[in-house]
């Protein structure tokens, strides 16, 4: 079920099926997982976790001398009639319910908040509108976290925009109630300088549905790790993204979906597309079956295309199946070159070569894009992906 | 009268020991509403000059003229090769993942044409093309070449010759991999494109098969990189008998 193809110099890509063997996912950890971020020790680079960042990049989010400045972010929320939104301190019993940090910028930014954002959807409440947060940095340090609670049957799409300059360390959690449905855009839109590393963790209840979609497309370091787990069975969980790596930027999604509950399902697909020298993306995709997890459908994809030399790919799927009774399992990726033949065609055809490279882009991007099914937020990411090739043609 | 004129062509490609050349002085001249069929054995270079006119960037022009009305079509990029009025039919040609065929075909006719066209009468001409090459509508909708059969690839390349409308087509072994039916079909399409009278044809073919469909007006052997002996149809019948054995072993050297 794996598979590679066209892999041009500067990338990787490797990918396991590992059956009842050892857990790769737990050893490559340094540390159990943990709130406290002095139960991971600082990492130095060659850690499984970190092997792929930028460490001095990082601004010290990995080493305890970032330190929280006043003008960090400003988180503001947008939320219709039924929600609410509530600022917290640190002993608030909701925090931290759907997971725990796994590495230790996320332990510290758990360890490092002074306040929370709890945005709650009461039961059986269906949203019309969008809830909209904007993260807007400030061009400081900042240690954020957030809660997204949907009540039983409740319904609600959540897009949270990242945008400015900000050094910025950030857990959110995502707890949705039996049968309730949630759809979360996370948007990377960030200036160049800026840092992000977020730990994702979303706990998807009984018959409950949970579709994320990351967008990066800023900032000089993004690492964002999107976490699944499911309370119980009948849950399904979509975790779709899409990147654009420009010269000089890394841009690494680690996900991780832990089926350790039967008849749940999940299904994964990363696309992205890089361009420009040193342009890093990093794609890790986790999925775990443990031997409770009878009857799981999980697929998870990751396509990458190089549009320039210089431009380098790390792609490491990973599936570890522990029982046999599954419905399905299987993972690809593949990173391809921008194919000149394919360019030839079209400009062959009359079309000018930057036309033809914007077809061939969109094209890659499009099906991906259609499944998110929100109109105004395709249309934008569309837009924003001819922004992209606009600056490079 | 558009003209094509090609005179001297010597053309190279990258080979492991360095340039190869592999079209060794091709002089032809293809006027509007003629049909020339340029046929020869594998590896004779007929391929090399269909993809060297389109500006295929893997082969290197190193001496001779080509021009279109007395453009020098060597000076242009292959998208202006195209929108000049020169057209590739594609013996493989490749996929393009996400691209829908209505998509495509609108793109490149808005580039071809220099507008957009009226999406009325656009639509119209897409779906009269697609009947007459017995494409099913549900084709438009798929991504080009994704997934396509031998068969419809070619036909894909003809619906497009039949909406860019060229000065010049140049047909790359269209005819291979395609069993009876779909040969008819497609020559019909280029036929039609014919016999608007305004279209110079270049068919490079290995077989005589699809010039019982397509009658040429001139046939040139093609041999060793050059031409090695032009005619009319006749000389077809007379391929068909003997081969190429005479031009492989002696013929072209000459």
């Amino acid at each position: 079920m794996a598979e590679a193809q066209n892999i041009p110099a500067g990338s990787t890509t490797a990918g396991s099926i590992a059956v009842a063997a050892e857990s790769t996912v737990a050893t490559r950890m340094s540390a159990p997982p943990s709130f406290d971020v002095a139960d991971f020790p600082v990492p130095h680079g060659r850690e499984e976790e970190w092997r792929f960042t930028p460490l001095a990049r990082l601004r010290g989010l990995h080493d305890g001398t970032a330190v929280a400045s006043g003008e960090g972010v400003k988180v503001e929320v947008e939320a219709p009639e039924g929600v609410t939104v509530e600022t917290v301190g640190r002993d608030d019993e909701r925090l931290g319910k759907a997971g725990t940090p796994v590495d230790r910028v996320a332990a510290q930014a758990y360890s490092s908040f002074e306040k929370a954002a709890v945005v709650t959807v009461a039961k059986e409440a269906v949203l019309t509108e969008p809830i909209r947060i904007s993260v807007h940095g400030q061009g400081g340090v900042a240690f954020g976290h957030q809660v997204i609670e949907l009540g039983a049957f409740a319904e609600a799409v959540v897009v949270i925009d990242h945008t400015g300059d900000a050094v910025l360390a950030a857990n959110v959690d995502y707890v949705l109630g039996d049968g309730a449905k949630l759809t979360v855009v996370s948007v990377q839109d960030w200036d160049e300088k800026a840092v992000h590393v977020a730990q994702h963790n979303a706990l998807v209840g009984r018959d409950a549905s949970f579709k994320s979609v990351v967008v990066t497309f800023g900032g000089d370091v993004v690492r964002i790790h999107p976490r699944v787990q499911y309370a119980a069975p009948g849950g399904e969980a979509e975790l779709f993204g899409l990147y654009f790596t420009d010269a000089g930027q890394h841009q690494e999604h680690r996900l991780l979906v832990d089926h350790n509950t039967p008849h749940c399902k999940s299904n994964v697909a990363y696309k992205g597309a890089l361009q420009g020298q040193d342009a890093h993306a990093v794609w890790i995709g986790d999925v775990l079956i443990q031997a409770a997890a009878e009857g799981t459908d999980t697929y998870e994809l990751n396509r990458n295309l190089v549009l320039t030399d210089g431009a380098r790919v790390d792609s490491v799927p990973n599936l570890e199946i522990e029982t046999g009774e599954i419905a399905g399992a299987g993972h690809a990726s593949a990173t391809g070159r921008f194919d000149d033949e394919q360019l030839f065609y079209l400009m062959a055809r009359g079309i000018p070569e930057s036309e033809a490279r914007r077809l061939v882009v969109r094209g890659f991007f499009a099906e991906l894009v259609q499944q998110i099914g929100l109109p105004d937020v395709q249309e934008r990411l569309l837009a924003k992906i001819e922004a992209e090739l606009e600056a490079s043609v | 009268m558009a003209t094509l004129e090609i005179h001297d062509l010597h053309v190279s490609v990258e080979a492991e020991n360095g340039p190869r050349e592999i079209l060794k002085g091709v002089d032809l001249t293809i006027k509007q509403g003629e049909t020339h069929a340029v046929m020869g054995p594998n590896g004779s270079g007929k391929s090399t000059l269909a993809y060297s006119l389109a500006g295929h960037p893997k082969y290197t022009v190193t001496g001779g003229t080509v021009t279109l009305d007395g453009e020098d079509v060597l000076e242009m990029s292959v998208d202006e090769r195209a929108r000049a009025g020169v057209f590739l039919a594609m013996q493989y040609p490749v996929e393009v993942p996400g691209v829908s065929v209505s998509n495509f075909l609108r793109t490149s006719a808005t580039a071809v044409r220099g507008e957009a066209p009226k999406l009325r009468t656009w639509v119209k001409e897409v779906k009269s093309a697609m009947e007459q090459l017995q494409m099913d509508p549900a084709f438009a909708e798929r991504n080009v070449n994704e997934g396509f059969s031998g068969g419809e690839k070619k036909r894909h390349e003809i619906l497009q010759l039949e909406l860019l409308k060229p000065k010049i087509a140049i047909l790359d072994e269209t005819d291979s991999g395609l069993d009876v039916d779909a040969l008819r079909i497609v020559s019909e399409g280029v036929n039609r494109v014919r016999e608007t009278g305004e279209v110079g044809t270049l068919l490079i073919t290995h077989y005589t098969r699809i010039l019982r469909y397509i009658k040429p007006d001139f046939v040139h052997v093609f041999a060793n990189g050059r031409i090695a002996e032009s005619g009319g149809a006749e000389l077809a019948d007379q391929l068909e008998n003997e081969g190429y054995d005479k031009y492989v072993k002696g013929g072209a050297s000459a």
